[in-house]
């Protein structure tokens, strides 16, 4: 297989083009959802049944208490409904899941990650991917969406502890934001080809002699929400390089469109609650900057079809589907893993060396570029604040970030951000790979043995979710490690961001002075820019060094 | 006692609202979809099911479907689908996941390229590289033109039918346009055997020229 140049740089540039006229619209639009003051008819219903309060506006602790509330029912729902799936409708001949591989996938799903230790096929039913799974697919990319709203209201807001109401916020982003937008998209991928019924079919190939039994189910409905929530958690084994999945080059196009489709637009909505636009286009433009750095160089990696195997197969191939080839595959490794999607429509165990190490590169930026659903976009404002922080050192000033203050106790939060899930991916990796036993789950040999553990962990802290699918991780030790790294890699960051929303909505705003830095602009934009690429270097080098780097250079 | 009354309200309130946004997004939406899709797309939506020359549901246009025995090795009537990590199953789906470098890939490949090469009795120079890799799902029913027009003449023989009718079989599903453009010109090997199968077979064995 050939890398197809001119394919990959017009269907480059035909994503920046849609979500470039789309950033605007649709940023007004969830900006209009999240300062909605209004109730419609179906949410009043919703929230009498839920027993909600609409209106209680929380302190940040008990936004936060609500955040993990919810999760940590979910969790248990998950959990518990999975381990009693012979009692559940369309289980067909399943039993209950193995109580590692449900704990795992429990969290992996509250979490937005979908790191996926079981074969769909073979372990889940109809109705715990429908009813059980993809609801997480929804209600996990909701989260990330509304703590990020939670902390633009931190910026906004002056002399308050509220933050605005959880519930209120979660029900309006799942029903007025995500919703309607997957069932578009769930619509578009059945037109396509992507399946949606509740049967298998036999088929009899008499000539050759050939009986099937072709696999049904609702997986166009999942697979909407499993790109457009940045989920990545697939109805089949294969995920999107299943053709039930991701029938043909355009579906897979249209789903790297949704992948990105809400991530590039919350800038928008962010510049415009705080009232400045210029602030939403520089995050934005930051964003793109390194989705489109990074897509090229996944692209040159690709094309590059480095390996031993893969010389003597002639080129690229192994864990390619034949109707993507070099340049779609690239496209979508790269979005997938500078997103928290993790969704995958070719093996990325089997890529090149560098390409490999470039999907580790992208979640290691903390998967911001344009990142998760809400994640990515606060995950930029804690850059942005450490930008301003180091901006602030040079010219000898106390850094302040849009009016507020950022003093010791804000660095302290945004810096502790910063060093949570590195230290987690590290210290995880580096337990395991002293354990030799643990280490036999990771077949590969070489430096690509580390990079299976390696990605691993960063898929997991990240709350990525592909994976080296290599590797093994179903048996306790790395169920249990793979899930402490998911549970601490979502909820230590969303804490940290809350308590920074609570600290920030407490202050006053201060009047922007000659001697304040501003956050807009070339001049910004670039010094964030560096500031996100330099502190991910410097945590994650020497890592990147021993798997990826030491396979793709010495060669 | 306050923080944990308080977690325990919100847990109460956690648990009914995911019961009540289960109802919704658990159920309603994916029926909706169903709903919409079997209305609008319906063969589609139920896994494209391509029908024989009886009207008899034949195969999944979009998943591979080889004639193969238990260790792998396809029927030599019939066009080869790409190796496959899984044997074609579509009760399951996955890659082999071997890196790039590894030797038991490097070996498998190698083995491969030996196996087609000696099937279509051509130099293993002239065998691409969709042939000796397996696909990402498993279930890959594309193969590459050049695969497919190295394989005309075994199948044609086989059939008794001319390498020029076979030849232009192969063309008729070789995707174009827009598909190949964004991804690359493949030929549907499940399509192509059922159109082999469909041919009015000639009485004799063609001549050979």
């Amino acid at each position: 297989m050939t890398f197809n140049t001119a394919s990959f740089v017009i269907q480059v540039a035909a994503l920046v083009l849609v979500l470039a006229a789309l950033h605007k619209p649709l940023g007004i639009y969830l900006a209009h959802v999240f300062e909605g003051t209004t109730h419609s008819r179906p949410e009043r219903l919703f929230y009498r049944l839920a027993g909600i309060d609409p209106g209680a506006d929380q302190r940040w602790s008990v936004y936060l208490r609500s955040v993990l509330a919810f999760s940590v029912v979910s969790i248990l729902v998950v959990f518990g409904l999975q381990r009693v799936q012979g009692l559940l409708p369309g289980a067909g001949s399943l039993t209950g899941v193995d109580p590692w591989v449900a704990m795992n996938t429990a969290i992996s799903f509250v979490t937005n990650t979908n790191w996926q230790t079981y074969v769909p096929e073979a372990t889940v039913g109809i109705f715990v991917q429908m009813s059980l799974l993809a609801v997480q697919n929804f209600l996990s990319a909701a989260v990330g969406i509304v703590v990020a709203v939670a902390l633009i209201r931190g910026i906004v807001r002056t002399r308050t502890e509220r933050l605005g109401n959880f519930w209120t916020d979660l029900t309006r982003t799942s029903f007025r934001v995500l919703l309607p937008l997957a069932f578009v998209g769930a619509v578009v991928l059945v037109l396509g080809g992507v399946v949606q019924n509740f049967w298998s079919a036999d088929v009899a190939n008499q000539a050759a002699g050939i009986s099937q039994v072709i696999p049904g189910g609702p997986v166009a409905s999942q697979e909407a929400i499993k790109v457009l929530g940045t989920n990545g958690g697939g109805y089949f084994n294969a995920n999107s390089a299943h053709p039930f999945e991701n029938p043909n080059a355009v579906i897979s196009l249209f789903q790297v469109f949704l992948i990105l489709l809400i991530p590039s637009a919350l800038p928008y909505a962010y510049g415009r609650m705080v009232g400045d636009r210029k602030q939403g286009f520089t995050v934005a433009a930051v964003m793109g900057t390194l989705w489109l750095a990074s897509t090229t160089l996944t692209g040159w990696a690709v094309a590059g079809a480095q390996g031993t195997a893969t010389a003597a197969a002639g080129g690229l191939g192994e864990g390619f589907e034949q109707r993507f080839g070099a340049a779609p595959s690239a496209i979508f490794a790269a979005s997938t893993t500078l997103t928290s999607t993790g969704a995958v429509n070719v093996a990325h165990d089997s890529l090149p060396p560098l390409a490999g190490g470039a999907a580790m590169v992208n979640m290691m930026l903390g998967e911001v570029a344009p990142g998760g659903t809400g994640s990515g976009l606060y995950g930029m404002l804690i850059l942005s604040i450490i930008a301003v922080f180091i901006a602030g050192l040079m010219v000898g000033r106390t850094p302040e970030y849009l009016g507020k203050r950022v003093g010791p106790q804000e660095m302290k939060l945004a810096a502790m951000y910063i060093l949570v899930t590195p230290t987690q991916v590290l210290t995880l990796a580096g337990i395991t790979v002293l354990l030799p036993e643990i280490m036999a789950n990771a077949p590969a040999t070489g430096p690509h043995q580390f990079s299976e553990v390696l990605y691993a962990f960063t898929s997991g802290a990240n709350n990525n979710g592909s994976a080296f699918g290599g590797i093994t991780s179903s048996g306790p030790y790395l169920s249990v490690m793979l899930g402490l790294a998911m549970l601490l890699g979502r909820f230590l960051p969303i804490a940290l961001v809350l308590a920074l929303a609570g600290s920030l909505a407490r202050q006053g705003k201060i009047p922007a002075s000659a001697g304040t830095v501003p956050t807009h602009g070339a001049l910004f934009g670039s010094l964030l820019l560096g500031v996100t690429v330099i502190l991910t270097a410097l945590s994650y080098f020497p890592a990147l060094a021993l798997g990826p780097l030491a396979e793709g250079l010495l060669k | 006692m306050n923080t944990l009354t308080g977690y325990l309200r919100q847990a109460g309130t956690a648990l009914r609202f995911l019961v009540v946004a289960t109802v919704v997004l658990g159920l309603a939406y994916p029926v909706a979809v169903f709903g919409v899709g079997q209305l609008i797309a319906p063969y589609q939506a139920n896994g494209s099911i391509i029908r024989d020359g009886t009207g008899a549901p034949a195969a999944s246009a979009l998943l591979a479907q080889a004639a193969a025995d238990a260790n792998g090795v396809q029927d030599p009537r019939w066009f080869h689908a790409r190796p496959s990590a899984v044997l074609w199953d579509p009760a399951s789906s996955s890659a082999s996941n071997l890196g790039p470098n590894e030797p038991k890939l490097l070996d498998a490949v190698t083995a491969r390229r030996a196996a087609v090469a000696a099937a279509e009795s051509v130099g293993e120079d002239k065998v691409p590289a969709d042939a000796v890799t397996a696909s990402g799902s498993g279930l890959d029913p594309d193969i590459s033109p050049e695969y497919a027009r190295l394989q005309v003449a075994r199948v044609a023989a086989a059939h008794g039918l001319g390498a020029e009718a076979v030849g232009s079989m192969v063309e008729k599903h070789t995707t174009g346009g827009l598909l190949a453009f964004l991804g690359q010109p493949s030929v549907n090997v499940t399509a192509l055997n059922l159109a082999v199968a469909a041919a009015p077979q000639p009485s004799q064995p063609a001549q050979p020229k």
